[in-house]
């Protein structure tokens, strides 16, 4: 690792402004994907700002069907969380099945949604619910957010606070772990909301996450697995890796898509 | 005796690595310690125009930057290959010059140009990226089949058409007579895939040059510090053997890849001295990837005849074997005669031949890892076996059986030959534990659940206890393959054994001191064994090829006879007895049929104090012996796997894996079984999991565990561990080795069950479920299309 320097903010407007005055700093939050990025001496921040310790970053709040989740929520707190298991067990489903136990216990879901790794969990979750992720300067729609490939629409030095949803009537997600990293190969988070059904993929897209609008159509007309049955999935604008090529992402996203319709509560 | 031969004593060892007092090289410390940081070559392929240290020289806490033309301009020599193998044409191998820092050109991503030395870890490394090394890339190919074509970019001067040698064993002529009168045929392409080690525990070095005495020492993670400090002597010239002491203290895994000795350990060593610095080093996981011997990387071609009986006729086999860029040191014998040589598997077969053309490529040199050669055999003799069987439409149960070598001594064609076994009580023993009988009701209940469920065996023979030094030697090996110990008692009876065996993870500490403790009666507790320390243990050829047990164990078995022995004089003479009537039990040494004798502890204590000795005898009580073997050792047995794959995915689910095995004599069954579940993990790693994969450009894509999938606990079955041994009547004790077989037996069998159950037998490894998916779709695309 190279030499920086680190801060430990004690309130989004201390980070906003240590991390103005850094040279080239970043912001750390759970340390799950930067130090070991660091680590392997391809990221070398001059100063870290770390913003896990701000109280109003963490927890969780259901109010109605409104749920908000702190940028500095670990998933293991998200996985654990009743008040979420009860509004939109899901997401806490999904938070544990990110990693494994020491990433779950520091990894935020500020930072994965800040880093969207195209094969990150919490992108098909928040982009399937229509969720907003609220910085400190603005509020920005999930379908707005994930741009492409590690892209986001945050600028520079700009800080997620919290990320928020409305509880949908049904979901599910359907991981397809890569049998290496374990990260998506392919995962369909499947959703039933006040705006229609949502489909979105993770995993699979060369750009990232994406919602797969003809499922969506589909389980519009007729929320079941079987009525997937009929759409085809194409592997044109899919990954292909050395562990699975476009044609096999593109078999696993129709796969766990009617796994995860099948599985929804 | 509940501590002797048989008993299930608990790991010794375990107690200080639960405690996290293990002490591993880089605990090692020594006082103004400095670091080694090297600078490596990011192309796979390329001439190092010039070498610009400049900048990193002048930055903070450096000592030293050092290069190839130093160290060769000291004198320090050339890496070597330890076993010549002979071309078909009798000429020698084709080997390339391989220094421990590369010269004129860098031969594969890692190859290390120069090193630095610093006072910390973090300033080492900054350094050598500011190392400026201009180089001339040039084409370059990793796979052996491309670097066989015209086309393909010349690694080697010496080395045209990167043919490193074209070697052959058995009879050409008969063999093709005997295929061209078979009844059946089954013709085969098989790809061994290259596998990276892996073990928990980076190599490491900490090397301390003393000036006033000219001295070094080297603490280092090796399986054979005897055969490093040889070789860093004899040929590496580092220092003269009385003047260079290797210590490998606790070492976490080896599985191969830590018997050589690589261009680190020799950097380190002569950096030491030319600094006057001790300097240490310690890979990452990523040099892991880049610089630690891979294994395997196999491409045949093989063609079985059976007659109209089904009995085999004959078999053919070519093989190109993938060495990498230089030669390691095992790297010539891995793919001939640890290979070939078990080509005849379980079974009668009168006519093979076999021809293997070894190749460079811009890659990672390749050498022995668990299993070194017998399991690219087993893969090839077991896969055809099961395909023969599915186009005869025969039972590959009843084939293997029909075909079973059933007499011993067995001389096969390929230079073995098999002293025992009894290859259908261990494939009986397999066949009822996995309640073969039940498998179609089985995959009936299977199919209702929209699962495909498939049953594959594996019979595996493999040659362990490597080797007799003399028959090695007419084979090209450079060294003799004996072992040697040495027992002391102390005056209060206590017992140290001195091994050239080195401990890795095998559990000598405790299964050593079991056959001690059989012996005389005594507790384990009592017993001390001491190795991996040439200043402490006289010479030792190490551990690997599963030969701690019986080659290792035989000579600490041949140095208590000699104890036992001279207890008997000593007794027989305190005692007034005859020296015939003497027996040792229980920790007394007696009079047989009288009440007279003497405790251990006392007949030591007579031993050292010397006043009451028979005529003529030297005080002490300490023998030595080198034990050779005289034969090789032939583990052998039945695998049976059984899967059930989602046919949607892919996903391959192991339900259930039988090993029924014959390994001679087992002194301790629990550390055998865990010999046999790590070695089946590591086969069903390679069978399903692992490989390493190069691009176009020979860059390793696979090097890190976000693209290498290990084995994890949930990706394995419970094992269900048989045992059905014959003793092996070529060593003392009766034992034939355990330590390779679960990596050699098992990936065959996981293949053959996943392919029986999709219906499809072209699937290579690692049967991901992007391929097992991809050939279910094959399979269906081709019913559909008859
Ligand atoms: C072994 C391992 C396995 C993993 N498996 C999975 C998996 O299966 N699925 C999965 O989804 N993820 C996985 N991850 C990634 C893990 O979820 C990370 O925790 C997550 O991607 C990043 O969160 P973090 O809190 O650790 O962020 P950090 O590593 O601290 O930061 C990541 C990036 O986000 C920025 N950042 C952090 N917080 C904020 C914020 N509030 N506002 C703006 N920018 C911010 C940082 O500056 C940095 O650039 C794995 C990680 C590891 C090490």
């Amino acid at each position: 690792m190279y030499e920086t320097k680190y801060h430990k903010a004690s309130s989004v407007a201390d980070a906003v402004s240590l991390i103005g005055e850094s040279d080239d700093g970043k912001l750390l939050s759970g340390g799950q994907t930067l130090l070991p990025t660091m680590k392997a001496r391809l990221a070398a921040p001059s100063d870290l700002v770390d913003i896990s310790g701000i109280a109003n970053m963490h927890g969780i709040k259901v109010s109605g069907s409104t749920v908000t989740i702190g940028a500095a929520t670990t998933h293991a707190e998200v996985a654990r969380n009743a008040d979420l298991q009860a509004a939109c067990g899901s997401v806490a489903c999904l938070a544990a099945g990110i990693g494994d136990a020491a990433v779950r216990h520091l990894g935020t879901i500020g930072g994965s949604v800040a880093n969207n790794d195209p094969a990150a969990d919490y992108p098909a979750a928040l982009l399937a619910l229509g969720a907003t992720i609220t910085t400190n300067t603005r509020e920005i729609a999930a379908g707005d957010f994930f741009v492409g490939l590690f892209e986001t629409a945050l600028s520079d030095d700009e800080v997620i606070v919290s990320v928020s949803f409305d509880a949908p009537s049904k979901a599910a997600y359907a991981k397809f772990p890569n049998p290496a990293s374990r990260y998506a190969m392919v995962g369909v988070f499947a959703a039933q909301t006040a705006n229609g059904a949502r489909v979105a993929v993770t995993g699979a897209g060369s750009d990232g996450v994406y919602r797969q609008s003809d499922m969506e159509a589909a389980l519009d007309s007729d929320w079941a697995a079987s009525a997937l049955a009929g759409v085809q999935v194409g592997s044109e604008g899919l990954l292909s890796d050395m562990h699975a090529d476009a044609v096999y992402r593109a078999n696993l996203v129709k796969v766990m898509a009617g796994r995860a319709v099948a599985g929804c509560a | 005796m509940t501590e002797g031969i048989g008993a299930r004593v608990l790991r010794k060892e375990d107690k200080r690595f639960l405690m996290g007092k293990g002490r591993y090289t880089d605990d090692i410390v020594e006082p103004n310690q400095a670091y080694a940081a090297f600078v490596r070559s990011p192309h796979a392929h390329a001439e190092v125009k010039g070498i610009d240290a400049s900048a990193a020289e002048a930055m903070d806490g450096v000592v030293a930057v050092l290069n190839g033309e130093q160290l060769t301009g000291d004198g320090i020599g050339n890496i070597i290959c330890g076993w010549g193998v002979t071309q078909k044409d009798g000429s020698g191998m084709n080997m390339g010059a391989w220094s421990a820092l590369a010269t004129s050109k860098v031969r594969y991503v890692g190859d290390a140009v120069a090193v630095v030395i610093a006072d910390s870890i973090e300033q080492a490394r900054n350094a050598a990226e500011a190392v400026e090394v201009d180089y001339k890339i040039l084409p370059a190919v990793a796979q052996s089949m491309k670097a066989l074509t015209n086309d393909a970019p010349e690694i080697h001067d010496n080395a045209p058409g990167n043919v490193v040698f074209d070697w052959e064993i058995g009879d050409l002529a008969p063999t093709d007579a005997a295929l061209a009168g078979a009844a059946y045929i089954t013709e085969m392409d098989i790809t061994n895939n290259r596998l990276a080690p892996n073990p928990m525990e980076p190599r490491s070095a900490v090397a301390t040059y003393n000036d006033a005495e000219e001295h070094y020492t080297l603490y280092t993670t090796s399986q054979n510090p005897h055969v490093a400090r040889l070789v860093l002597s004899a040929f590496y010239q580092v220092a003269p053997e009385h003047k260079l002491r290797v210590i490998a203290p606790d070492v976490g895994g080896g599985f191969g890849s830590k018997i050589y000795i690589y261009p680190e350990e020799i950097t380190c060593l002569w950096a030491s001295m030319k600094t006057n610095r001790s300097v240490k080093w310690t890979s990452d996981r990523t040099e892991a990837f880049l610089t630690d011997a891979h294994g395997r990387d196999h491409v045949s071609t093989a063609k079985i005849g059976f007659d109209k009986d089904h009995k085999i006729v004959g078999l053919k086999v070519n093989t190109k074997a993938n060495i990498g860029a230089y030669m390691s040191l095992f790297s010539s014998a891995v793919p001939t005669y640890l290979y070939a040589t078990l080509l005849s598997g379980q079974y009668n077969i009168a006519n093979i031949y076999c021809d293997v053309q070894a190749v460079y490529t811009n890659t990672v040199p390749v050498d022995a890892y668990r299993g070194a050669g017998r399991p690219e055999a087993c893969f090839l003799v077991e896969r055809i076996m099961e395909t023969a069987a599915r186009e005869m439409g025969v039972s590959p149960v009843e084939l293997r059986r029909k075909n079973f070598v059933t007499s011993f001594p067995h001389q096969t064609p390929v230079i073995m030959a098999y002293d025992s076994g009894d290859f259908a009580t261990n494939q009986d023993q397999a066949l009822k534990a996995a309640d073969y009988d039940g498998f179609e009701a089985r995959r009936t209940e299977a199919a209702s659940r929209g699962k495909l469920r498939g049953i594959g065996f594996s019979n595996y023979i493999e040659a362990c206890g490597i080797a007799p030094s003399a028959a090695v030697g007419s084979l090209g090996a450079g060294v003799g393959l004996w072992e040697s110990a040495e027992v002391r008692v102390n005056p209060v009876g206590t017992i140290e054994v001195l091994t050239g065996s080195h401990s890795h993870g095998q559990g000598h500490e405790t299964t050593f001191t079991q056959i001690v403790a059989e012996r005389f009666g005594l507790p384990t507790e009592n017993i001390q064994i001491v190795h991996g320390d040439t200043d402490k243990v006289q010479f030792g050829m190490g551990t690997y090829g599963s030969r701690s047990g019986a080659v290792g164990m035989s000579a600490i078995f041949k140095a208590l006879d000699k104890v036992e022995a001279k207890v008997k004089k000593i007794a027989a003479h305190v005692l007034e007895a005859s020296e015939d009537d003497i027996v040792i039990e229980g920790g007394e040494v007696k009079v047989a049929g009288t009440d007279k004798l003497m405790g251990w502890h006392e007949v030591g204590l007579a031993a050292y104090t010397g006043h009451n000795l028979p005529e003529g005898m030297e005080p002490g009580l300490k023998e030595t012996s080198f034990y050779d073997p005289t034969n090789f050792t032939f583990p052998a047995g039945c695998y049976i796997c059984e899967v059930e794959v989602d046919p949607e995915t892919g996903v391959t689910d192991i339900v259930q894996f039988v090993a029924s095995d014959d390994f001679g004599t087992i002194i301790n069954p629990m550390i055998v079984e865990g010999q046999v579940h790590g070695g089946i993990a590591q086969g069903i790693g390679q069978a399903m999991l692992e490989n390493v994969v190069y691009d176009d450009d020979a860059q390793q894509l696979s090097a890190s565990y976000m693209d290498y999938a290990m084995p994890r606990a949930d990706d394995l079955p419970n094992y269900s561990v048989h045992h059905a041994s014959t003793e092996c009547p070529g060593n003392p004790l009766g034992m034939k080795g355990c330590g390779e077989a679960g990596a050699i037996g098992s990936p065959p069998a996981v293949i053959n069950a996943i392919t029986d159950a999709i219906g499809n037998n072209d699937l290579s490894m690692p049967a991901t479920s992007a391929k097992v998916w991809a050939a279910i779709q094959a399979a269906s695309a081709k019913q559909a299309a008859e």
